[in-house]
């Protein structure tokens, strides 16, 4: 299967250091003649490289504003994080503005489908009594993660659309009517505080609709900076609730109830879902699940750093009411998604082929260091042993069997040094029996 | 295929008592093997769990011990064993909610005196031995089919 994804190498920056391939938490990343190759099939985009990479040599690939000339009519779809990062230098409704001169006709926010979203969520939760926790599958790193290393969760994603598709489906609605024109020539952008997201938008499954295209946040960060002064305002439908899930605890505190969980950061998200895995936190109804620090204002692609972000959304929005006043109608807006298993991890597609490799890669495994030092472009030892067996390296990639191997020759080489021709040989110290005869 | 491909693949992680932190670890590389030679993932969730709660087990409840999990195409086998007080009476441990954990290990959200049955649950085919002053040994089969 190809798979897209906006996580991309910029080749003239890598140096071909090691920082990216330990972050992964997919063990995705290799450094192969002195760049950093990303495994395409195992790649989450949740953009970790990008945000350790001391090169930025790791970017995220997603669509410009030049796109919008292929629409008659276009609408941003801005992430509720987004005005995280213009407060306080304009209001809610002047940063909203800014995107109108951008080129937009018309705004969407996504805050506004996360109510619905929310609405839709404490329902469908009240009525549930399956297996518990319910996942969000708000955040598609968080997805990706479950679909690649915890694919026996898959069945407890919520199934409901994220606040993204739903925005861009009712903005499709709202704008062929406001228009006039077929859906075809209304263009759906998403403003994308992450590569996750620009990933998830490309990757339609089940002929299901989501945002035309995806702006990632950081391009178009200066041009809406200059903008937001001169920008008339424009009208917020939102309520603080739907803001704030751009924030890490604002899509429990938006759904509402008791026994909900929210969880940030990718390693904090993995230590959970193992958890969950092993028959653990049945007592919580649902997990939100972000995968960059913070939340969504943590989001690798945005500008402003993630607590101060947070604590201008917050005072963004206590300016507004908790819910907005009225609700667009959902209509089938909140049709999900089905996430299939990713089962990029395993050693051979035939389960006898890749237990007799397994046994490989644990005899490998042996041999090597246990360093971790990641000279050998793999994350770990554990993970060269794997590229061994899978013929993607050899044992002496790895400078320590290297070095092990050079002192053996070297040996060699010295004792082989010692031997004279037998012509010119001496006998050593002549004790032998047979030369004493 | 190689010639001892029908041998299956051993695992030995051994387990110390009381550390909480490593607790979990031994369960969690289990499950990684399996899921890289390609498990189904109902199967890897089963084993996930029995080996968490057996590992556990021992963790709370035992002076230490070992989780060996020897890995065919069809069967997983996890065996538990530990140096420790040995379960008096098997039948009533194996009760949901019957648990002699001390009351500050239940505060830490372990000890719920569901481990036994969990992994009962889990199990195709489950043994437990035990010689009270002596140890235990828990084993547990999952079939790949």
């Amino acid at each position: 299967m190809e798979y897209f994804h906006s996580v991309r190498l910029d080749w003239s920056r890598c140096k071909g250091c090691t920082n990216c391939i330990k972050r992964c938490p997919t063990e995705a990343i290799r450094v192969r003649e002195g760049k950093a190759y990303i495994i395409q099939e195992r790649c989450i985009d949740c953009g970790e490289c990008i945000r350790v990479c001391p090169n930025h040599a790791k970017t995220a690939v997603g669509d410009s504003l030049e796109e919008l000339s292929a629409y008659q009519y276009n609408i941003a779809l801005p992430a509720p994080s987004f005005v995280s990062q213009f407060a306080p230098r304009a209001s809610l409704e002047q940063t909203l503005g800014s995107l109108i001169s951008l080129g937009f006709d018309a705004i969407f926010e996504v805050a506004l489908a996360a109510e619905i979203v929310s609405k839709a969520a404490r329902r469908y939760l009240d009525n549930y009594r399956g297996k518990r926790p319910l996942i969000s599958p708000a955040c598609p790193a968080v997805v990706g993660l479950i679909q690649v290393r915890f694919p026996s969760l898959l069945d407890q994603l919520l199934p409901l659309a994220t606040p993204m598709d739903v925005a861009a489906r009712l903005a499709k609605r709202e704008g062929v009517a406001a228009s006039g024109l077929p859906p075809e020539a209304v263009g759906t952008f998403f403003i994308s505080p992450c590569p996750a997201k620009i990933t998830a938008a490309r990757q339609r499954r089940n002929g299901l609709a989501g945002p035309d295209g995806v702006i990632p946040m950081r391009d178009i960060y200066g041009d809406v900076l200059q903008n937001l002064k001169s920008a008339a305002p424009y009208p917020s439908r939102a309520g603080a609730g739907g803001y704030g899930w751009g924030h890490s605890g604002g899509e429990k505190k938006c759904i509402g109830g008791p026994h909900l969980l929210e969880v940030d950061g990718i390693n904090q998200v993995i230590d959970v879902l193992t958890m969950i895995e092993a028959g653990y936190l049945q007592d919580i109804d649902y997990l939100e699940m972000q995968a960059c620090p913070g939340g969504c204002v943590g989001g690798a692609l945005m500008v402003t750093n993630p607590y101060v972000a947070r604590m201008r959304l917050r005072e963004l929005t206590s300016r507004i009411g908790p819910r907005p006043e009225e609700l667009p109608e959902a209509g089938d807006s909140l049709k999900p998604y089905s996430y299939l298993p990713r089962p990029a991890l395993r050693l051979d597609p035939d389960l006898a082929t890749a237990l007799e490799k397994m046994h490989q890669v644990e005899a490998t495994d042996k041999m090597l260091p246990g360093l971790d030092c990641g000279a050998c472009g793999a994350p770990s030892c554990r993970a060269f042993a794997e590229d061994v067996v899978r013929g993607e390296a050899q044992d002496i990639d790895c400078i320590i069997v290297l070095r092990e191997r050079v002192r053996v020759v070297a040996e060699e080489v010295v004792e082989l040094a010692r031997k004279l021709p037998v012509s010119m040989a001496r006998p050593e110290r002549g004790n032998d029996k047979d030369e004493a005869e | 295929m190689k010639r001892n491909s029908k041998q299956p693949l051993e695992i030995v992680i051994p387990i110390k008592m009381k550390d909480f932190k490593a607790g979990g670890d031994g369960a969690a590389r289990i499950k990684q093997v399996l899921q890289k030679i390609g498990f189904p993932p109902d199967i890897i969730r089963r084993v996930a769990i029995a080996a968490y709660e057996a590992e556990m087990n021992i963790v709370i409840n035992s002076l230490g011990g070992e989780i060996k999990a020897t890995v065919s195409t069809d069967v997983i086998t996890i065996i538990a064993r530990d140096y420790g007080p040995g379960i008096p009476d098997i039948e009533l441990a194996m009760q949901e909610g019957y648990s002699t954990a001390p009351r500050e290990i239940q505060e830490m959200g372990f000890g719920a005196g569901m481990g036994l049955p969990n992994i009962r649950r889990c199990a195709d085919r489950m043994t437990v031995e035990s010689k009270q002053g002596q140890g235990t040994t828990i084993t547990i089969e999952i079939y790949n089919r």
